[in-house]
């Protein structure tokens, strides 16, 4: 497909999954999570995988970001790395 | 130069997932704190994922849906014009699998914070060794 | 320790980059990958099991006994979940918190009191305090059938569009995940309570080991749908079809369950008596 447009996805792939692990606040590490899924759900729409996107589409950004939520909601949000 | 730039141009998609699975593997790893390691876990498989689905591509293809299918008539289908679908079928698997995975792992942090009131892994060694 | 896990990193790194030299082409038709047994799902996926989308007919049929395990592996998730964290407590809680809705004045009652009269206008809230929301409210209360609506026709139209069984089944579970978060927990738990949720669970496992152990009963291998053919009064090839759509449907009905345990469980950490 249309190189440019991968290569600028998986650019902010990269950059957001990083940014994951690298944040001190648990509930943004927990919504950059989401945003790296769906982004990965877009990757694989772009390379003809739709039924895969589409199971990602509502696991990983939909189901998944509300268990994270909930979990930090029970525990505690402040992290020392 | 030229071959060099061209086979950096061939590789350079599966180079830019494997840093991005060197990327989980590193979070599981050196974080210190449960949540991000959890999450790390989610980046490194989602990472395999990407990967599978890259080696079924081809190149002007279609997705895997025949259309007008239906009833009697069927054209011929080209196999070669139609993206593989098998890894799709097992990532289908792996991304459920993913999901199961990441309810026990949370279930199993909360029930460490009821009984250390922290989510710090030095701080819950500290509190075991005393 | 750090420096430790960093070189470990690295060089798992720089010998799956030595490994991609003799990856073929991105996008090669001939590539190992697309050249052993894909080519024949392709081509006799219509003429063996009448189903236009080829992935459903290889995860339902071709593939199907990887399937169910998928299944009980989800199935044990969300038992494991419920055996970790729940909490039986049969003592009633210690205070109620309260809300008069016209006023937004919230009062307390503790141990033993009761509820003071004409008290329609009052409702219980959580110990984390929120406002009224009646946008919220009355904002999922409509969109909320449409999305289950959406949920069932996933499922039922997996034969020729994306989607099938898990997507159904995850966005059925979504649907009933914002019920419980517009509303309360506790409301949610009187429409589907973790019982039944558990029930629902493992019948959708059992309609879909249940299937295949009626194929071996009926003569043909476990999972050989074609048997089905005498059972529903069609010929193989839409006795195949039709066993799709039915294991489809065991599938959406543990996914599903599995998913709304799984958010009762951690929103409230076991107690299943107030969550987000």
């Amino acid at each position: 497909m249309i190189w440019q447009l991968e290569f600028i996805i998986l650019i902010l792939i990269i950059f957001s999954g990083i940014g994951a692990l690298m944040v001190k606040d648990l509930l943004g590490a927990g919504i950059l999570f989401s945003a790296y899924s769906f982004m990965m759900c877009l990757l694989w729409a772009i390379m003809g995988a739709v039924d895969v996107a589409f199971t990602e589409a509502s696991v990983g950004a939909g189901v998944s970001t509300v268990l994270f939520v909930a979990a930090i909601f029970r525990t505690t949000r402040r992290s020392k790395d | 130069m030229d071959p060099v730039i061209a086979f950096i141009i061939a590789k350079y998609n599966y180079w830019m997932y494997i840093i991005l699975m060197m990327i989980g593997l590193c979070g599981m790893i050196i974080k210190k704190n449960l949540i991000k390691k959890i999450i790390g876990m989610n980046i490194f498989q989602t990472a395999i994922i990407l990967f599978y689905i890259s080696i079924a591509a081809k190149k002007n293809a279609t997705i895997p849906i025949i259309a007008h299918a239906h009833g009697d008539g069927h054209a011929a289908v080209n196999a070669a014009g139609i993206i593989n679908p098998l890894p799709h079928v097992l990532m289908l698997t792996a991304i459920v699998v993913a999901v199961a995975t990441l309810g026990v792992a949370l279930a199993l942090a909360i029930k460490i914070y009821r009984q250390y009131h922290t989510l710090e892994e030095d701080e819950i060694i500290s509190q075991i060794r005393e | 320790m750090k420096t430790f896990g960093i070189i470990a990193v690295v060089l798992c790194g720089a010998l799956l980059i030595y490994g991609t030299v003799d990856f073929p082409e991105w996008g090669d038709p001939a590539s190992p990958a697309s050249t052993y047994v894909s080519p024949y799902y392709i081509e006799h996926s219509i003429p063996d099991t009448s189903v236009p989308n080829i992935v459903t007919a290889i995860l339902a049929d071709y593939r199907g006994y990887d399937t169910m395990f998928e299944t009980a592996v989800v199935f044990a998730a969300g038992i494991a979940c419920i055996f970790l964290l729940r909490i039986e407590k049969r003592d009633s809680p210690r205070s109620r918190l309260y809300r008069h809705i016209p006023t937004g004045v919230t009062i307390r009652i503790e141990q033993g009191g009761r509820l003071p009269e004409g008290s329609r206008d009052l409702e219980r809230i959580d110990s984390v305090w929120v406002p009224y929301d009646l946008i919220i409210k009355t904002g999922c209360r409509l969109v909320i059938p449409f999305i289950q609506l959406f949920a069932l026709y996933v499922i039922a139209h997996g034969h020729h569009s994306p989607g099938g069984g898990f997507q159904g089944g995850v966005i059925f579970g979504a649907a009933i995940i914002l019920y419980a978060l517009a509303y309360d927990l506790r409301t949610a738990q009187t429409h589907l309570p973790i019982r039944t949720s558990v029930l629902l669970s493992s019948t959708g496992v059992l309609i879909y080991a249940g299937t295949g152990a009626l194929c071996l009963l009926l003569g043909a291998n476990f999972l050989n749908y074609s048997a089905l053919a005498g059972l529903l009064g069609v010929d193989p090839v839409t006795a195949r079809s039709h066993g799709i759509l039915i294991v489809e449907i065991g599938v959406a009905l543990a996914v599903m369950a599995v998913m709304v345990g799984l958010y009762y469980i951690i929103s409230s950490a076991g107690r299943l008596d107030e969550g987000l």
